[in-house]
């Protein structure tokens, strides 16, 4: 039976192939789309390596100093010294790190000039962040007490100061006219994760400038791990009533009324939050709406597209129902076997888009457009768009079909 | 085996009724090769078409191995036709995508028959009527005659207890015409298929068992041929 009904479909497409091609590219097109878009959402915005905690993780936003008389306003990240005070106070977190804003910095090794992406960061956010390491190990609190002058490198930094391969922990890497020891090799990560991506960390006691200065700017930001999901409204809650109570500084003819900082989710501390309402912290709640209307508007020409092919094909397929009924097909039957057509279509259709985008992402994991990028499938996607699509190819299969089924089988015949 | 009680046939359209039948009263003995001829128009097909529960009539009941078939389910009905009643159509009535020996299955498919069993049944049939060499081919590349043969094929390899046939012959020319109406009356002798066949063509008339003429939807008279 199966076998039959598989044939026929067969069949069915290789005759009508335009309305084969056009049936399949629309349902390949959108979850094609689909599932390319997602990966780049996920790419930047999921917990990926090695931000393992991003979910009960929460970022320092930039500080905001507002002269409300003049309207004057100071915007930038923060330095270690209010982080420490402010922040690594927090009662809620588990843990807090930090690090630098990327900077880059050029150096020479292997007789190439590098460019390096470098960080500074604190020991807590080794601790915070799941780096593989490929040798070596991270910065320690050992390390910031004896105030050494080590490193961390990716694998590719290693690959092209060392040599491809080559061990590194325990050589000197030079940065900045400063030799540093390095002592751990971790497995890069791609630059859009921005809180965390780097060639090169260093302790960040080897930042030039005064260690004792209280000012509030620096280039840091801070990551803030609650001990919960649960916890983190808390978490953020506590530091805004922190920031009620800090004292205003003073610089010079910039006297500030204001002070606005906040912990908050990842999407929303990148630029982009900025956009949506960072404020209320439901940037990404918005983007999620406008994206799965953009979804659901883009899904929804295929869908029109294939309601129109699938009852143009049942129509002129009823001298088919009217052969089968005469020979003993129930309506019922003549359903479950449209119906089976419409899965197999939809399948083939989301079978395609999976090769096609398999092959995207690979083609951009592997161009050395994003270093690192691991562009992956969400299958909750997948699932939900073949189930859409499903559920389209059904409402417009089976009506039709139920509908011819019903058609005295002298008028099908006839047809 | 099968039995016609008053049977009426209005065809009603938004502005005009057609009385195709009226007052038919037949009765199909079984092992019976009947034939049914009459003028273009005259509600053959439609007769037919009520006979083989494809068409119900607007009056008048229908019973089929003495069992009365009104307010039958579809899935009943469907079950009937499946089991009990063969068509073969003037137009042949193939699916174009499928190849012979698909087509010629196809009855079995409503039936819990295995697929090797609905191969080799279908086969059988195909050697019935001649054509085991055109298992692959497709309908368009077949004859009208050997379209025909597929047809009859189909319609016996179910072994159903009736054979309905509405002019297998009209389409063909005499020769082919010929070797047709030899498939039946063999099935009819060999196997007591009880058959019944509208046609255009005196000839083919005599050779079966009882011929009756309709004339306007009514049935106008019944000859029988003790030759066959
Ligand atoms: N669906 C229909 N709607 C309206 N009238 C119909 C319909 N089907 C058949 N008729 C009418 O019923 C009458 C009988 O038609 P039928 O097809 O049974 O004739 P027939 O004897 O088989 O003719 P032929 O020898 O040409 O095949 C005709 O007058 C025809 O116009
Ligand atoms: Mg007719």
């Amino acid at each position: 039976m199966l076998s039959n009904y598989l044939k026929i479909t067969l069949a069915v497409m290789r005759r009508r192939k335009f309305f084969t091609f056009i049936s399949l590219f629309g349902i390949c097109m959108t979850l094609t789309i689909l599932i390319v878009l997602t990966a780049f959402y996920e790419h930047m915005f999921g917990g990926k390596y090695p931000e393992v905690y991003r979910n009960r993780s929460l970022f320092s936003s930039m500080i905001e100093e507002i002269d409300t008389t003049t309207d004057a306003t100071r915007r930038g990240p923060m330095s270690v010294y209010f982080i420490k005070q402010y922040i690594s106070t927090l009662k809620t977190p588990e843990k807090v790190g930090f690090s630098s804003t990327p900077n880059t910095v050029n150096t020479y090794g292997n007789g190439k000039k590098l460019k390096l992406y470098f960080k500074y960061t604190d020991p807590v956010f080794w601790e915070i962040l799941a780096f593989d390491f490929l040798e070596g190990q991270a910065i320690t609190q050992q390390n910031f007490d004896r105030n050494e002058a080590v490193v961390v490198i990716n694998d590719q930094t290693r690959d092209d100061y060392f040599g491809k391969d080559v061990s590194a922990v325990g050589k000197t890497i030079e940065i900045n006219g400063q030799n540093l020891r390095v002592i751990g090799v971790v497995r890069g990560s791609p630059i859009t994760r921005l809180m965390v991506s780097a060639d090169v960390y260093m302790p960040y006691l080897l930042q030039k400038g005064d260690p004792t200065s209280t000012s509030f700017n620096g280039p840091f930001q801070a990551i803030v791990v609650a001990k919960s999901e649960q916890e983190v409204a808390a978490m953020q809650a506590e530091f805004d009533d922190v920031v009620r109570r800090i004292p205003l500084q003073q610089y010079g003819d910039f006297k500030p009324q204001v002070l606005k900082t906040s912990l908050l989710p990842y999407f929303e501390s990148i630029s982009m939050g900025g956009l949506l309402g960072a404020e209320e912290g439901k940037a990404q709640q918005r983007f999620f709406t406008i994206a799965i209307l953009f979804a659901l508007f883009f899904m929804s020409l295929p869908a029109i597209n294939l309601v129109n092919i699938n009852v143009s094909r049942i129509l002129e397929r009823s001298s088919e129902i009217g052969i089968r009924k005469s020979f003993g097909a129930s309506a019922q039957t003549l359903v479950y076997q449209f119906v089976l057509e419409n899965i197999l279509i939809t399948l083939i259709g989301g079978a395609l888009a999976l090769l096609i985008s398999a092959g995207i992402l690979w083609w951009f994991n592997n161009s050395h457009f994003i270093d690192y990028a691991d562009l992956t499938i969400n299958w909750t996607v997948v699932i939900i768009t073949i189930v859409l699509s499903l559920v389209f190819g059904l409402m417009s299969g089976v009506l039709p079909a139920w509908r011819m089924s019903k058609l005295p089988i002298v008028e099908a015949l006839r047809a | 085996m099968l039995s016609l009680q008053n049977i009426e046939k209005i065809y009603r359209t938004d502005t005009i009724e057609t009385l195709a039948l009226q007052n038919i009263n037949l009765e199909v003995a079984k092992g019976e090769f009947l034939s049914i001829m009459g003028p273009s128009g005259c509600g053959k097909s439609t007769l037919l078409n009520i006979m083989g529960l494809l068409d119900a009539p607007t009056g008048g009941a229908v019973s089929f191995e003495n069992e009365a078939l009104t307010g039958f389910s579809d899935k009943k009905l469907s079950q009937f036709r499946n089991q009990k009643i063969g068509f073969i159509f003037q137009s042949y009535h193939l699916i174009n995508d499928l190849p012979v020996l698909d087509n010629v299955e196809l009855p079995l498919l409503y039936r819990n028959v295995s697929g090797s069993e609905r191969r080799r049944l279908a086969q059988e049939a195909l050697e019935k009527v001649g054509l085991s060499n055109r298992m692959k081919h497709y309908p368009s590349q077949l004859s009208g005659g050997q379209k025909q043969r597929v047809a009859i094929a189909r319609a016996i390899v179910g072994r159903p207890h009736l054979i309905l046939a509405d002019e297998p012959t009209g389409n063909l020319d005499s020769a082919m015409g010929n070797e047709i109406m030899e498939i039946l009356e063999q099935l009819n002798r060999d196997d007591q298929t009880t058959i019944v066949m509208v046609t255009h063509d005196e000839n083919m008339a005599k050779r079966t068992h009882r011929l009756v003429r309709l004339f306007d939807g009514s049935l106008v008279s019944s000859n029988s041929f003790y030759n066959a």
